[in-house]
């Protein structure tokens, strides 16, 4: 049974949640109680298979799984010399991006239950379960064209979320420019998949990196053209900057899990950005001038997301903008790690810079994560979003302001929670490329830190002000899932040679390691 | 609990002992203060025999933190706040720009 399981969990992953988003308005017409057990149900086994096929891949390596071939394990069926199949292909990568992205809709999930009320709920969790389908889809698939369509799943049903809660047209808004720029995004991706396609025959990663990194002579003119229009669309929906502004907008008006969620959501699009780079293309690219886009690009995000995030007013605005600058820490080291894989060899200080990214991909999501939850929390019970009108929250809101406090001391990077953790790596490991990184890196976090300091005391701290003397209590459900975060950051913080070396450190090889997934797929050829 | 980093290593354990050495020291120092310190009519403010502004009143915004630090980068916020037009034709126009760039400095120099 469990071998059958795991023989079928890439699938079993995508098709759980899947089947079940389009069960749960049915059953929402009989009962609300019982559409959230099972929605719930649909998140807990994706869990739980996630959390057993990433065992199995860390242990026993890539796991490819083929769609409509006599043997579900044979990229290459048939006796076709190309993988022409839809196939899943899960390395340590995938893996520890799926790990992320169902721990999130679980928490998410368990918070949306709490947090979501009135009509039109049964549709919330359908969009909420296919936003799943859309983020475990990205971080699976082993085909460029099926990355484009998993793209758009998680982008349409993301953009429906952000506008579930219409408040003076604002979420509609924020919702159109969403829709627009993933869709122009999505388009590029679809155009940079055609050409390949043109160039090589080809849309399976594996065997598309396998022809680019074999050719002799350098990069055809389509090729890197398609490289262009794939690196600027995954920027794009990673949220760097200066192609960050539609983030806030966003996340400012979608509902507390759905801003977590698409934390997540962005961190899936930067999973595609690091695979297009170092999978499929690899060497065959300039890793100095790559790499060193990938750093000025970092370097802004970080600059341009806390300065901006200081003058914000609207709390999860700010956060939004917080949450930029943390995905400019991330290209900041991934940047560093690729500009150092000159010759396919890793130095060791390219290595932790890109340890440092990885582990950084789930400490923000996580960080963030729980303070857009606490945020939601916030706008929940006081219905208000600016901080000139909080204040003293402390005294009514405690559980939650304590949750606040870990989130804050984990998004500054201050010691000993998780984000110190994947800090210090990133730190030590660009100033070997430049001091001055290091620097702006260390004073961004300060930066951070009085920023989040700000948010506390305007909205925890000071008198209790009189419009906000009797909110009423803060949902069980809501500070269970603050509470599962938090916890989660704790043990990272305390243990994070653990996660580093069973988790991080397997996903930074298969990062590095691209010609184990080719020959994973092709054989060889 | 000892994480290897390039120049050293990070160990929590030996951050949670010297935070808990430190805080001990801190409560004793604390323990051994003024002990005639009492609650209630001692807490209220004095001002000069001024009646007391309301709560609302003396309240300090989360716009007004940091106004110092904003006023002397004013230049540097008039233009990232324009920057920041929220109107999505802009946008994509940034997007279209970085792509350009992309273009420009990957293709240009093996053309050329």
């Amino acid at each position: 049974m469990i071998d059958t399981l795991l023989t079928h969990a890439p699938i079993l992953i995508i098709a759980a949640p899947l089947l079940t988003a389009f069960i749960l308005p049915l059953i929402d017409k009989v009962s609300t109680k019982g559409r959230n057990i099972l929605a719930l149900c649909a998140v807990v086994f994706t869990l739980i298979l996630v959390v057993m096929l990433a065992q199995d891949v860390i242990e026993n390596g890539i796991r490819i799984y083929t769609l409509g071939g006599e043997n579900a394990h044979m990229a290459l069926p048939s006796g076709y010399h190309v993988p022409v199949r839809i196939t899943l292909v899960v390395d340590a990568l995938s893996a520890f991006m799926v790990i992320i992205s169902s721990l999130i809709s679980f928490v998410g999930l368990l918070y949306s239950f709490a947090h979501v009320k009135g009509e039109g709920t049964g549709k919330f969790y359908t969009l909420f379960l296919l936003m799943l389908v859309g983020m475990l889809g990205m971080e699976m698939t082993g085909d460029l064209f099926n990355l484009f369509v998993f793209l758009e799943i998680l982008s349409i049903s993301s953009a429906a979320l952000v506008a579930f809660y219409i408040r003076k047209g604002q979420p509609i808004e924020a919702s159109i420019k969403f829709i627009i720029i993933s869709s122009l995004a999505a388009l590029f991706v679809l155009f940079a998949t055609g050409l390949l396609y043109g160039e090589y025959n080809l849309l399976n990663m594996g065997a598309l990196a396998s022809e680019i990194n074999s050719q002799t002579g350098g990069l055809t003119l389509v090729s890197q053209f398609a490289f262009i229009l794939l690196l600027a669309s995954f920027s794009l929906k990673a949220g760097s900057a200066p192609m960050h502004m539609w983030l806030p907008d966003t996340y400012g008006e979608a509902p507390g899990a759905i801003s977590m969620f698409l934390v997540a959501g962005t961190q899936a699009s930067l999973y595609a950005l690091l695979r297009v780079i170092f999978t499929i293309y690899n060497t065959a690219l300039d890793t100095s001038i790559i790499g060193g886009l990938l750093i000025i690009l970092g370097l802004v995000s970080i600059f341009i997301g806390v300065t901006m995030a200081l003058i914000q007013i609207d709390l999860k605005r700010l956060i939004g903008y917080a949450a930029v600058a943390e995905v400019g820490y991330i290209l900041l080291a991934v940047g560093v790690g690729f500009f150092e894989l000159a010759q396919g060899e890793l130095s060791e200080y390219g290595l932790k810079a890109l340890q440092g990214g990885i582990f950084h991909i789930f400490n923000d999501v996580l960080d963030i994560g729980l303070l857009f939850l606490v945020a939601g929390a916030i706008i929940y019970l006081t219905k208000e979003t600016n901080l000139n009108k909080l204040g003293g929250l402390a005294r009514s809101m405690k559980y939650s302001s304590f949750f606040f406090l870990i989130g804050l001391v984990a998004v500054a990077g201050l010691p000993p929670l998780n984000g110190f953790a994947s800090k210090i790596l990133i730190y030590e490991a660009i100033y070997k490329v430049s001091p001055l990184l290091s620097i702006i890196a260390i004073l961004a976090s300060i930066f951070m830190l009085a920023i989040f300091v700000k948010i506390f005391y305007s909205v925890f701290m000071g008198p209790q002000l009189p419009s906000l003397s009797n909110i009423p209590k803060t949902p069980l459900l809501m500070l269970t899932s603050m509470a599962i975060l938090s916890g989660i950051m704790i043990f990272f913080g305390l243990f994070p040679d653990y996660i580093v070396d069973h988790l991080v450190t397997p996903a930074v090889n298969a990062l590095v390691d691209n010609f184990t997934y080719i020959t994973s797929i092709t054989g060889g050829i | 609990m000892t994480l290897d980093t390039f120049g050293g290593y990070w160990s929590p354990l030996v951050w949670l002992l010297a935070f808990i050495v430190t805080f001990l020291i801190g409560y004793i120092i604390w323990g051994l203060g003024e002990k005639r310190h009492k609650t209630g009519e001692q807490l209220k403010p004095f001002i000069s025999g001024l009646a007391e502004p309301s709560k609302k009143d003396v309240h300090i915004q989360g716009g007004n933190v940091y106004w110092g630090f904003t006023e002397s980068l004013k230049e540097y916020y008039k233009y990232a706040t324009k920057m920041h037009t929220g109107i999505l034709n802009d946008y994509i126009l940034w997007f279209i720009g970085i792509a350009a760039i992309f273009f420009l400095v990957i293709i240009l120099p093996g053309v050329l």
